[in-house]
């Protein structure tokens, strides 16, 4: 049995850290390590492991058992973990493939238990598109990265959206290229620095960053168009549920359901963790308005609620 | 069997829905806009998908899909548009996916002109895009082939998982000529590998050219040499005329070996012994027969509408045994029968003065 206090510690660290407010000071960390009077740690396996806790949550089935590459801090381990659970939650392993990006989330097939397909740099729709057109009753998504959706992908995206592929795209807004190691993206805020705009982005030399959202929320085509975050606990709630909304909604056939998700990269902002989620919060989220760009309206919602 | 008056590009088509061609996507460019037009018309009519694409690049990566997912699929352009391609065909190389491309050749470089050409030889049988590949090259010489390479390309696809290329031209894919169908009848394999879902039976599939790893990476590469080998042993293709009692040979490819197919006529009707062989697959290339030709003949022409590309292959197949001399016009000139003829004359007087 264990001590309510000591759950109580327990929970404070998690919100401490989560909300990224407080530090974890040692007389916390102290307590939450210290055994408490007739009672002891056990050791040989988790403590979430005891038979007297009660799951409240698990690794989703279809996210691979592997240790991922991704940096510390990174968002694409959360979402791809997002990913997972709601085709959990849906049921879709079987009907779901998926298109990975060049970018960090290259080796996204490592992790996600379903057929993929890896495509090159920037052309993720077209491929999906390819996929998608002839297996119509399957789910496809694509996940890519600004500088693949917003730079070099950039047509594939508009055409793409433009013609109301039935398709989910994700894509991950962290201002930067990531893989390559911090260069400057469409999406770099201005007066940015990054590795390729040392100075800070100049608007006046590289143009302002593009809101792919807003864009690509003129087009007939989207369908479905909401900008997220997932750097507290909140955001990863609604980004998920952006993301079962999405897939819910490709059933529909009704056009492209776009996802951007402000992402963290710590490493090639040069920051701790904890101060690349309140770069989120302060920098980014000012750039990049969170919330719905596009919604079903009218017909289309009606369908929806009868549908789920 | 049934004979119909066609264009090259539209027996092409045709021959692609009788294929079983499930997907096609391109963007339409002169001189093969023919193919999309004739698809977007009748390839609904046979639940089939055709789609065009915002730009070749998009075409090309819409196969990758398709073909990934296991279907049959297609795109063609000409010169400009099959550059466009080269990124999407190495990564469908790379990651072995069986699909059937067009190139009805213009001439270059650049925009160069509508007219046909053959200046992609060195782009189609060398690789053309990043990293070691090849595609299995077929050069059709009349409408008929059009139509017959479909389907042999596709078999030849699914066969190697290995993309295909038809080498065609701007005067093959336009002319007008009578073309039989009915000879053909696709081969259905079957594709396990193929992105479809995963259910729980299997492991996930994946299709990719990614291997960050160097010792898997040549491992995979080792793996397409080894492929390529067994389609250089099993696949060559090529036709024989006039090589029995041939003192000089003329190697030509696609349009340019039915023009020097007359041009032996005349040169036989002077008394000249010549005899052309002319590659159908231009990879894998007919070396070993060229190396068995070299034996008897006294120097080989090669004739083309480029400034001399198949020549280094002809070279590199004979090894030195006997002369190898170039004819070509470029800029989308065609050569006549005539001069291909004075050009053999002019190379048998120098070798008897020599």
């Amino acid at each position: 049995m264990q001590s309510e206090e000591h759950l109580l510690v327990e929970e404070k660290i998690i919100s401490t850290k989560g909300a990224g407010k407080t530090e974890v000071t040692d007389e916390i960390l102290k307590q939450a390590t210290t055994p408490i009077e007739g009672e002891k740690f056990v050791f040989d396996k988790p403590r979430c492991m005891d038979d007297e806790y009660e799951i409240v949550y698990e690794k989703p089935k279809t996210l691979v058992d592997v240790s991922m590459h991704y940096c510390p801090g990174c968002a694409h381990s959360l979402v791809h973990k997002l990913i997972m659970e709601v085709i959990d939650e849906l049921g879709i392993q079987e009907e779901t493939i998926g298109v990975a990006p060049v970018g960090c989330a290259v080796f996204a097939y490592d992790y996600m238990n379903i057929d993929m397909s890896e495509a090159a740099h920037g052309r993720a729709t077209a491929v999906a598109t390819g996929i998608k057109r002839l297996l119509p009753d399957k789910y496809v998504f694509t996940y890519q990265g600004d500088g693949d959706l917003a730079a070099i992908g950039t047509a594939e995206t508009i055409h793409t959206i433009n013609r109301g592929e039935n398709i989910m795209i994700i894509f991950i807004n962290n201002a930067v290229y990531g893989m390559t190691s911090g260069q400057m993206a469409p999406t770099t805020l201005p007066g940015m620095k990054t590795t390729t705009s040392p100075n800070g982005r100049d608007t006046s030399f590289y143009g302002f960053p593009i809101k792919v959202s807003e864009l690509i929320s003129q087009l007939p085509g989207a369908f479905y168009v909401t900008r997220q975050a997932v750097n507290n606990a909140t955001a990863v709630r609604r980004a998920r549920k952006a993301i079962l909304n999405a897939l819910r909604y490709q059933k529909l056939n009704k056009g492209t359901c776009f996802i951007e998700i402000i992402g963290n990269c710590p490493s090639n902002w040069k920051m701790t963790p904890i101060e690349a989620s309140k770069f989120v919060d302060d920098s980014m989220i000012k750039a990049f308005p969170l919330g719905d760009v596009k919604v079903p309206k009218g017909e289309d919602l009606k369908n929806l609620q009868e549908k789920n | 069997m049934e004979t119909k008056l066609m264009k090259g590009n539209e027996a092409l088509a045709e021959a692609a829905i009788q294929a079983g061609c499930d997907a096609y996507f391109g963007y339409p460019i002169t001189p093969q806009s023919e193919v999309l037009e004739y698809l977007a018309k009748e390839m609904p009519k046979h639940n089939r998908i055709v789609l065009q694409a915002e730009s070749e690049i998009a075409s090309i990566n819409m196969i990758y899909g398709a073909a990934g997912a296991g279907f049959r699929s297609m795109t063609s352009s000409s010169s400009p548009g099959i550059s466009l391609m080269q990124e999407g065909i190495s990564y469908i190389a790379g990651a072995e996916l069986p699909c059937l491309i067009v190139n009805v050749n213009r001439a270059g470089p650049g925009l160069g002109t509508i007219q046909p050409g053959q200046g992609d030889y060195f782009q189609s049988v060398k690789g053309g895009g990043h990293g070691d590949y090849k595609l299995i090259v077929l050069a059709p010489s009349s409408v008929q082939e059009m139509a017959d390479f479909v389907f042999i390309g596709f078999d030849l696809a699914d066969k190697y998982r290995n993309p295909v290329l038809i080498l065609s031209d701007g005067a093959i894919g336009q002319m007008m000529e009578k073309v039989t169908f009915g000879k053909f009848k696709p081969v259905k394999v079957d594709k396990p590998w193929a992105t479809i879902g995963k259910p729980e039976t299997r492991e996930r599939n994946y299709i990719t050219s990614l291997h960050i790893q160097p010792e898997k990476l040549e491992k995979s590469n080792q793996k397409l040499v080894a492929k390529y080998k067994t389609i250089q042993e099993n696949e060559v293709r090529f036709e024989e005329l006039n090589t029995d009692d041939a003192e000089y040979l003329i190697v030509a490819y696609g349009l340019c070996a039915r023009i020097c197919h007359k041009a032996i006529n005349i040169a036989r009707e002077k008394g000249i012994k010549v005899g052309l062989l002319r590659p159908i697959t231009l990879f894998p290339y007919p070396s070993k027969r060229l190396a068995e030709l070299a034996e008897k003949t006294k120097f080989m022409l090669t004739v083309e509408m480029n400034a001399g590309q198949m020549i280094e292959d002809v070279k590199l197949s004979v090894n030195g045994k006997v002369p190898v001399e170039f004819y070509g016009r470029m800029g989308g000139m065609i050569p006549n029968p005539e001069e291909i003829v004075e050009k053999l004359e002019n190379l048998i007087q120098k070798s008897h003065a020599i």
